[in-house]
């Protein structure tokens, strides 16, 4: 029922190739994924690719069970009792469900962005480092360059520079938002998970969040959860489309949005539920 | 009667509910303010300068103070909190942060139970555990007593406080790949910090005017003490005394004692309010 490929890619077609060059490599395997809230089920034998320097969209209507998915990847939902993951999800390989796994070394290397702006109660240099220090021992001055690293990258570096021991709360919305990506990038990860990162912005914010988005990809594996289809459109080089904890369709993002397969997939994205 | 006279009949019950709560809240204010008028009427007049640093004198001799009283009282307040502090905010910050673990949990329901114990029963225990062994009334003992009676209070701010941190927050933190130590330590409890210090100042408030656990405790004593193994003078203790005697001018250093008493409870309060309000502005402002 759905038209996942498993082990080869969808063929390219020439125009828009989302990174030219070689096939992407297959970053994360989710694999037979289902997801339990206690003893209700949020995921149903979810298989899906993400692909190495390309972003992923993962669309559907609320309560589809994209966000889950995404909090399985760092197995944050671990914070809560009673909810479980079963099936595999592989990074470069290994099954990152394994119990035993580090999670700390899991989380270093997948970062997570959040709906609600989610800046700690400090300044806007300790936010970004705090990620920083958790990993490695810097001397001040090179603290200092990978905190400018990453708020250039994050394109915040302009705006608060002149303010970097102002409270991280004292931003507007976008700027947080832009801030909470700086810090994921900050500790250097090599998958982003973006669970909705503008939905609680204002128009200019979220176009500088896709912006953002677009480029962060040439340097990772970037997942990303929206209720917006133009977003989704506009920033994925894949998008899979979810319904009801199941996968429906994934595909690259051109094939979905012009010819789908799937009845329910055209039906979502022309608007006619959801 | 028909459709149109429904409205008015709800106006009218609407009417007298909202005029029934208006007569409550009425009420409480009004007990609330006869206290303090009457306390502020009969306890100013016993007021004056000498009246907050000079010893209590016999009966019949003018200008005695209650100087020892407010020493002693502060010194046995501030030893409790330095023994409920630290205690109370570990298992507040254990019951905080693991919520959902039944140990967290006993640990709460046990904090409301000993909410629940009379003062004068927490009064005994130290008696018991403090006094009879050392042979002699102390400020110790008072400021353990006090301490029993702040832990539950401590412990259930700092718990509430840190509970009322959104989880968007932890989960951030945690996915960083944080461990809980340093999520708890940087993150939460710097969110948690303006209710918490409110909970410590509101705890200390509370206590700063109980009496019952003072009185086979730190005992009182009509002179100077600065020595917390012996028994000190304290300001309820005191206007407890001077309140039972039979001698006029002994009721109003009573009244004094009590209006000073209740002055440093609404500075506390007041403090507590205020420094909320600063900390959260700190977090949120440059």
């Amino acid at each position: 029922m759905t038209s996942v490929q498993l082990d080869t890619p969808p063929a390219r077609e020439a125009g828009r190739s989302p990174s030219a060059g070689p096939a992407p490599r297959e970053k994360v395997s989710i694999r037979d994924l289902s997801f339990y809230y206690g003893s209700a089920q949020a995921l149903h034998a979810v298989t899906v690719p993400l692909y190495d320097k390309c972003v992923t969209a993962f669309i559907g209507p609320s309560g589809c069970g994209k966000s889950t998915l995404l909090r399985v990847l760092n197995r944050i939902y671990e914070l809560y009792p009673g909810q479980r993951a079963t099936g595999e999800v592989l990074v470069d390989g290994e099954n990152i469900l394994r119990p035993g796994l580090d999670l700390n070394l899991l989380r270093a290397r997948i970062g997570m962005v959040f709906q609600k702006p989610t800046p700690f109660p400090m300044s806007i240099f300790d936010n970004i480092a705090f990620g920083i220090r958790l990993y490695e021992k810097l001397p001040r001055s090179e603290l200092a360059d990978r905190v400018e690293g990453a708020l250039r990258r994050a394109a915040l570096w302009e705006e608060v520079r002149s303010k970097l021991k102002q409270s991280g709360q004292s931003l507007s919305g976008g700027q947080q938002q832009r801030l909470c990506i700086a810090r994921a990038i900050a500790v250097e990860p090599e998958i982003l998970l973006l669970d909705e990162p503008a939905s609680a912005l204002d128009p200019i914010s979220t176009q500088r969040i896709e912006e953002l988005v677009a480029e962060l990809k040439s340097d990772y594996c970037v997942a990303i959860v929206t209720h917006n289809m133009q977003q989704a459109a506009r920033s994925s080089d894949y998008t899979a489309f979810m319904y009801l904890g199941r996968l429906v369709e994934f595909d690259e993002t051109e094939h979905i949005f012009t010819r789908p397969k799937e009845k329910r997939t055209e039906d979502y994205i022309t608007g006619r539920f959801g | 009667m028909g459709v149109l006279s429904i409205p008015a009949r709800r106006r009218i019950a609407s009417a007298l509910w909202t005029a029934a709560a208006a007569l409550c809240a009425c009420g409480v204010a009004a007990v609330l303010l006869l206290v303090l008028g009457y306390i502020l009427r009969e306890g100013f007049a016993a007021l004056s300068p000498s009246f907050f640093v000079r010893l209590p004198r016999p009966v019949g001799v003018p200008g005695g103070g209650i100087g020892n009283g407010i020493v002693g009282s502060a010194i046995t307040v501030a030893i409790a909190a330095l023994m409920a502090f630290p205690a109370g905010i570990f298992v507040g910050i254990y019951a905080g942060v693991y919520a959902h673990r039944r140990l967290a949990q006993g640990l709460s329901f046990l904090a409301d139970v000993l909410a629940g114990v009379p003062s004068i029963a927490i009064g005994i225990y130290a008696y018991i555990l403090l006094v009879i062994p050392f042979r002699g009334f102390s400020a110790v003992s008072a400021s353990f007593a006090l301490a029993v009676l702040m832990m539950p209070l401590v412990i259930r701010t700092t718990e509430g406080a840190l509970q009322g941190v959104p989880r968007e927050l932890r989960e951030a933190a945690t996915a960083l790949g944080a461990t809980d130590y340093r999520v708890t330590g940087k993150v939460l409890l710097a969110a948690a910090r303006p209710g918490i210090v409110t909970g410590l100042l509101l705890a200390v408030a509370r206590i700063t005017g109980e009496t019952a656990p003072l009185l086979f405790t730190a005992f009182g004593n009509q002179f100077w003490e600065f020595d917390p193994t012996k028994p000190m003078a304290e300001l309820p203790l005191q206007i407890f005394t001077y309140a039972i005697s039979p001698y006029r001018d002994w009721h109003r250093q009573a009244w004094g004692g009590a209006l000073v008493l209740i002055a440093a409870v609404f500075l506390l309060s007041l403090a507590a309010r205020l420094s909320f309000r600063l900390l959260r502005r700190g977090a949120a402002e440059p």
